[in-house]
């Protein structure tokens, strides 16, 4: 599946600028790379969230498709009725259009309350995709931990403090969970990587029945980084293997992207004023315990794409 | 002992701060606007208390935590907004028929669905008695100011225990997020109530028995007693009984335990009564906008009276009936399309003439459009 860039560029993609995310904001580069890989109209729908707050502010919508925002919970499930309902209509011969099915939730609204719904989307055998940009915090309503926020990191409710360092525990691992739904397509990628990318929303769009991708994003208020920083910051969360890039085709995993050389999480972690405490030295033992976490998941993966 | 301070916070911290004060030390929540400061200030100070803090999946997680929370014996609470409220109705319905004490925020905002999360509302008063399935007790207060979010906050915690009933603070947006200075009364003169625990052994213990009160004892997790709870109908050993004898002691008892115990959760204040020819029947935000409507309709010679409720659930009815005998005209000024003003009605039952000055545009009122309500009562002898 080639992906050329200058084909790409030139197409008109169904998502504008003058939307009112912050600048540096991973979600919004997320949407326009993945809506450009679509070759069919697409019917999206969004979940609660900063992408759906800040891209359809009345009276504008940055949306040129479409678009379904029900509650925080059910992006899946709405996206899911439309699908069914679109495919019975086909059957009866009343549309005769191809259309494709997205549903875009951030991580709480996928990790968190939206969990079941995505679940029965993925079992229930939608042809449809589900993006969830992952910031790794609840950013929209200001920097509440999430179950995909990282060890350690300082947000609104887990702060950092005498009583705790950050969030206590270790992130949930939702692509490994999505995978073991057997469905055609599970995958984790970043803008950063755009080829990567484009190629993975191109075979989700293609496969018959659900996929979902994974992709990580950043927030430049919750993750404490410069409004520049965003691509640098999600390369090295793949350099340093916090974050692999990984494809899994009917239970078949595969990886995409191996680091020349393995950096240590700290690189990715310095950066960021959220883990700025961390950095003490009475704290020296949690960089190593998440060292640690990186490199059980890290190896995971590598026993899952080699088959040993 | 300490002396009274005063102190400016927003009604959301007034809920935190007096959540403290009357021995909350565990809360369990969900981010949702415009609730959310409750749960980010109480991350911080409930570990600083010696009490829990945790974050769950969603809201109906959250309230199902704060059940079980309380079930081993201490003070819980969970916060929210309408989409929030909406989720935990199952596990409300939960703790009204399984008699557990626990304190639940709705910081309302504009509805229904998403809404509009910054806007505020009192779109909730009804879901608030009747959100849940079933003929159900429940409690449901609507403080008008941060001060009295911090009161209804502490009297929340002693009624929710005292008749082990769930007990709903709703405040409006606008009382979440605006800063008034607060009161804080001395240790001394704040009274807490406790739950009543066993008094006879594990062996003995009979956990749902009505000793005569409507509320029965409680246990608490952990403590040796072991029994029963359970969302099916249940005889006094918490086990599930579905014969109609049961299940119609059990419903007639604990909505009984209501109304035997009003004086536990009754609030209500009434302010220039006694000559009053036109009523204002007020709750929440509103009251302060009325308040200074009547004020200016007072210096030009209305006779406007007003009867405030603080706890809306179960509805002051005898205080309002009286009330009714004496004025013409009632007005209700409510942030939604007259929800209160149906159970006015109800208990007014044709002795006044009832109508609402309402507002559903996700603004507050201004005391001129209260004030202008109250002059279209006396327009035509004026």
């Amino acid at each position: 599946m080639a992906v050329n860039l200058r084909e790409l560029s030139k197409k008109k993609v169904p998502f504008t600028g003058g939307h009112r995310l912050c600048a540096g904001c991973g979600a919004s580069i997320v949407v326009r790379q993945m809506l450009a890989a679509a070759d069919h109209p697409v019917v999206a729908g969004v979940a609660t969230g900063c992408l759906e707050v800040a891209t359809t502010i009345y009276p504008y919508s940055a949306w040129e498709t479409p678009l379904i925002h029900n509650a925080f919970e059910n992006v899946a499930a709405t996206i899911s009725g439309a699908e069914a309902a679109y495919r019975s209509l086909k059957a009866q011969g009343k549309v005769d259009k191809e259309i494709k099915f997205m549903a875009f939730g951030g991580d709480g609204g996928t990790y968190d309350i939206g969990l079941q719904s995505l679940s029965g989307a993925m079992e229930r055998g939608h042809n449809m995709v589900y993006v969830c940009y992952d910031n790794g915090a609840y950013m929209n309503t200001g920097i509440q931990r999430s179950s995909a926020t990282p060890m350690g990191a300082d947000t609104s409710t887990s702060p950092a403090g005498s009583k705790i360092p950050g969030k206590p525990g270790h992130r949930k691992n939702l692509t490994a969970i999505m995978a073991a739904h057997n469905i055609p397509y599970v995958a984790q990628t970043t803008p950063a990587h755009w080829r990567d990318l484009v190629t993975k929303t191109k075979k989700a769009l293609e496969v018959e029945g659900p996929a979902f991708i994974n992709v990580l994003a950043t927030c430049p208020r919750g993750w404490r980084i410069p409004d520049d920083a965003t691509i640098s910051t999600l390369r090295l969360a793949t350099d340093t293997c916090f974050w692999p890039l990984f494809e899994v085709e009917y239970g078949e995993w595969k990886l995409n992207y191996r680091p020349r050389e393995k950096k240590p999480i700290e690189e990715w972690m310095k950066p960021q004023g959220r883990f700025r405490h961390l950095f003490r030295e009475e704290n020296k033992h949690l960089l190593e315990e998440i060292q640690a976490e990186v490199d059980r998941n890290w190896e995971q993966i590598l026993r899952f794409v080699d088959g040993k | 002992m300490g002396e009274t301070t005063r102190r400016l916070m927003q009604g959301n911290e007034a809920i935190v701060e007096a959540a403290l004060v009357a021995g909350c030390r565990f809360f369990a929540g969900y981010p949702i606007t415009p609730s959310t400061e409750i749960a980010e200030l109480l991350a911080a100070r409930l570990p600083q208390a010696g009490g829990r803090f945790i974050q769950m999946e969603d809201e109906i997680a959250s309230m199902g935590a704060a059940i079980g929370a309380s079930l081993t014996g201490t003070k819980s609470m969970t916060a929210t907004s309408g989409p929030g409220f909406s989720l935990k109705q199952e596990n409300l319905g939960f703790a009204s028929l399984t008699e557990v004490p626990v304190v639940v925020v709705n910081v309302q905002r504009m509805g229904p669905s998403t809404g509009m999360p910054t806007a505020p509302s009192q779109g909730d008063i009804m879901q608030a008695r009747w959100g849940t399935h079933g003929d159900h007790p429940v409690v449901a207060m609507a403080p008008a100011s941060v001060g009295e979010t911090y009161e209804a906050t502490i009297k929340a915690f002693n009624i929710s225990e005292a008749l082990r009933v769930p007990v709903v603070i709703l405040l409006d947006e606008v009382i979440g997020h605006m800063r008034e200075g607060v009161e804080i009364p001395r240790a001394e003169d704040i009274q807490l109530l406790e739950r009543k625990g066993p008094s006879t052994g594990p062996a003995d213990h009979l956990p749902y028995a009505d000793d005569g009160t409507g509320v029965p004892e409680m246990a608490p997790f952990g403590t040796g007693y072991r029994y029963h709870v359970t969302g099916l109908f249940h005889d006094e050993t918490g086990f599930p009984d579905m014969s109609n004898a049961t299940a119609d002691t059990l419903m007639r008892r604990i909505m009984g335990k209501m109304e035997r115990h009003r004086d536990v959760y009754e609030w209500t204040e009434t302010t220039d009564t006694e000559d009053a020819e036109v009523l204002l029947v007020t709750y929440g935000s509103p009251a302060q906008a009325a308040r200074s409507a009547i004020r200016r309709a007072r210096r030009e010679g209305m006779k406007v009276g007003e009867f405030r409720v603080v706890t809306v659930w179960p509805f002051p009815e005898e205080r309002l009936r009286q009330l009714a005998g004496g004025v013409r005209e009632i007005i209700v000024p409510e942030m939604n399309l007259g929800q209160l003003r149906l159970e006015v009605e109800r208990v007014v039952a044709g002795r006044a003439r009832v109508s609402g000055i309402n507002r559903t545009d996700g603004d507050i009122f201004k005391p001129d459009e209260i004030y202008a309500g109250i002059r279209e009562v006396y327009g035509g002898e004026r």
